[in-house]
């Protein structure tokens, strides 16, 4: 059996540059690595990747495998997997970190089952045991409604990480580190499917990931009609946006990108107004990072008021437009 | 051209069940017994995407299941939608498993199945949410994969997938026979028929054993794993919410807006 050293972080682009998810991953892949003494390595596989290598070193990785094919630029599982399980098997490390993002979604459980080993998805927590050097890794499960630690019986250890919850490191730009350009033929014959078309359906207004305050409706709204009016009143007047639980989603009421949760988006606003949410494990999964919570439910019992920091128990369509009408005159006053 | 399909459906405790019945006992999850077991939501989604094709295409839906103990009310739903037959890998031998094991054990059985041009699973199961097995079963029976699928059709031995992408989608081609993994867009799961119950009621489900798909016990369910549950625990969480009240509910809903512009969140 081959010797397993280091920790790779399988990195992604977001318009060229280093993603975000990408430099979380190398913050917590270098605190394992330094834990371990081994080698944090990142591979980058896209059309152009030069820009991003220097900065994977500066947010903290110890070598870059740089792999550049026109193939690359829209991830693709055939075509990327070629990449990736090469790569994994050439440089044989004990850790993997992907991120649980559209593509690590795709591609982590098809690489561990190449390699023939576990894969631990969408991990909130990661730790080694300083007894058996082996990683911990925390993930939900049932929904949200309880969180399981495992372990991997086999090599590599491979886990997807969620979004916004491992940190950074700063950047750096003296950090040395090596970026290495590697070739790999892609076989074209092997790619079975083909992406025809690219759409993107970008909501008008503020971007829910990127929204100070998000108004989110659940399946109480009843129907598609109150997002589009009382809840995007509110939302326009706090310049926010409108989210919503994951039934109206399900149910066609808004855009299943509108959708907050485990399964959808995972947001962190400053304030998040949730209207005639129930609170299952599901929805809080995507919204328990937000600043401050604020619950408006008929139920009392509903579990979004124990996320919550204020609340108030009443029927949205009552609550609502009085909420509207003093807030309005309080931002004039 | 008729399509033959195979749907993956996983038995589980109903996750709409509010979060407070959910108690961790043990290292075990342990429900009350009101909280009744259901097929999981994203392989409802599943079912509904193949019964769509078989609408328009015609063709043969088996429905295909791994556990123990199943209740036959519940997982006859699938027959009771439309599909024409229910396959079930019933035996304490598969209790336990991670998504190697399971995905390991449904590949076997789709190879007894032998002919199938799509493999429906769900995004992910409703308990364990893990979001591997339909990846993991392309990848053993070397057939192409097309994840969060919410519109498929089908023609000239493929099918064209619309996916979910973030903030938007995209449309995939790929050759058949071919896993598709579905999500919520491709809508719910349509009402049984009152002959839908009727014909499900007179149907027996094919049950299979572990020798019937030729695997040693070893490597299903429990043995079977390549993960480890080391511990299952629920974080506890203190609720600190400041109900704000009023002589009316509107009364609360303009102090809310007093009480949170004093505490500068507006």
């Amino acid at each position: 059996m081959a010797e397993y050293k280091g920790i790779l972080v399988c990195g992604e682009l977001a318009d060229g540059k280093l993603a975000s998810i990408t430099t979380e991953l190398l913050g917590c892949g270098r605190k394992l690595a330094d834990e371990s003494k081994e080698d944090l390595s990142c591979l980058l596989a896209s059309d152009a990747v030069a820009g991003a290598s220097k900065e994977a070193i500066a947010f903290g990785a110890d070598k870059v495998h740089a792999v550049e094919h026109p193939a690359l630029k829209e991830y693709q599982a055939d075509s990327y997997m070629q990449v990736v399980e090469k790569v994994a098997r050439d440089s044989a490390p004990r850790v993997i970190l992907i991120g649980q993002t559209a593509m690590g979604r795709d591609m982590a459980p098809r690489l561990a089952f190449r390699l023939g080993t576990s894969l631990t998805t969408d991990c909130l927590d990661l730790r080694i045991d300083l007894t058996t050097k082996r990683l911990m890794q925390t993930r939900p499960v049932y929904g949200g409604n309880a969180q399981a630690v495992f372990t991997s019986e086999s090599m590599p250890q491979m886990v997807t990480v969620r979004a916004k919850t491992m940190s950074p490191l700063e950047r750096d730009p003296s950090r040395k580190g090596e970026v290495k350009p590697t070739k790999i033929d892609i076989d074209m014959s092997k790619v079975r499917t083909r992406i025809l078309e690219t759409v993107k359906e970008q909501a008008v207004g503020i971007k829910l990931e990127d929204a100070p305050v998000i108004v989110s409706g659940g399946r109480g709204m009843g129907g598609p009609q109150p997002f589009q009016t009382i809840l995007k009143e509110l939302a326009d007047l706090l310049h926010g946006a409108v989210g919503a639980s994951r039934p109206p989603a399900d149910n066609g009421w808004v855009s299943e990108h509108l959708h907050i949760g485990l399964t959808g988006k995972i947001v962190a606003p400053d304030v998040y107004i949730a209207v005639a949410i129930s609170g299952a494990s599901q929805h809080t999964a995507g919204c328990s990072g937000s600043k401050h919570i604020i619950a408006i439910n008929k139920d009392p019992e509903a579990n979004i008021f124990r996320e919550a920091e204020f609340g108030v128990v009443g029927k949205y369509e009552e609550v609502l437009p009085a909420f509207i009408g003093k807030l309005k005159e309080l931002l004039a006053g | 051209m008729p399509v033959n399909m195979i749907v993956c459906c996983k038995q589980v405790p109903d996750p709409e069940a509010p979060p407070s019945v959910f108690k961790v006992v043990d290292n075990k999850m342990t429900l009350p017994p009101e909280v009744k077991p259901v097929i999981g939501q994203y392989e409802e989604f599943a079912l509904e995407a193949a019964l769509k094709i078989k609408d328009t295409a015609g063709g043969k839906i088996t429905a295909l299941s791994l556990g123990n103990n199943f209740v036959r009310d519940v997982i006859k739903k699938a027959l009771a939608v439309g599909a024409d037959e229910l396959i079930l890998l019933e035996d304490k031998a598969f209790e336990d498993g991670d998504s190697w094991a399971t995905a390991n054990a449904l590949a076997a059985a789709i190879k007894k199945i032998g002919t199938y041009d799509i493999i429906f699973c769900g995004r992910q199961s409703s308990d364990w949410d893990a979001g591997q097995v339909g990846l993991g079963i392309a990848e053993l029976l070397g057939i192409p994969a097309v994840t969060l699928a919410r519109k498929v059709e089908v023609g000239g031995g493929k099918a064209k997938v619309e996916r979910v992408i973030p903030d938007g989608y995209q449309v995939t081609e790929v050759t058949l026979p071919a896993v598709i993994v579905v999500t919520s867009g491709i809508g719910a799961l349509r009402y049984a028929t009152l002959k839908g119950i009727m014909a499900a009621a007179k149907k027996q489900p094919l049950v299979w054993k572990p020798a019937d798909i030729g695997l040693e016990p070893s490597k299903l369910g429990a043995a079977g794993r390549r993960t480890r549950l080391d511990k299952l625990f629920q974080p506890i969480k203190e609720s600190k919410c400041e109900i704000i009240a009023g002589e009316t509910v509107a009364e609360a809903g303009a102090k809310l807006a007093v009480r949170l512009r004093e505490a500068k969140l507006l």
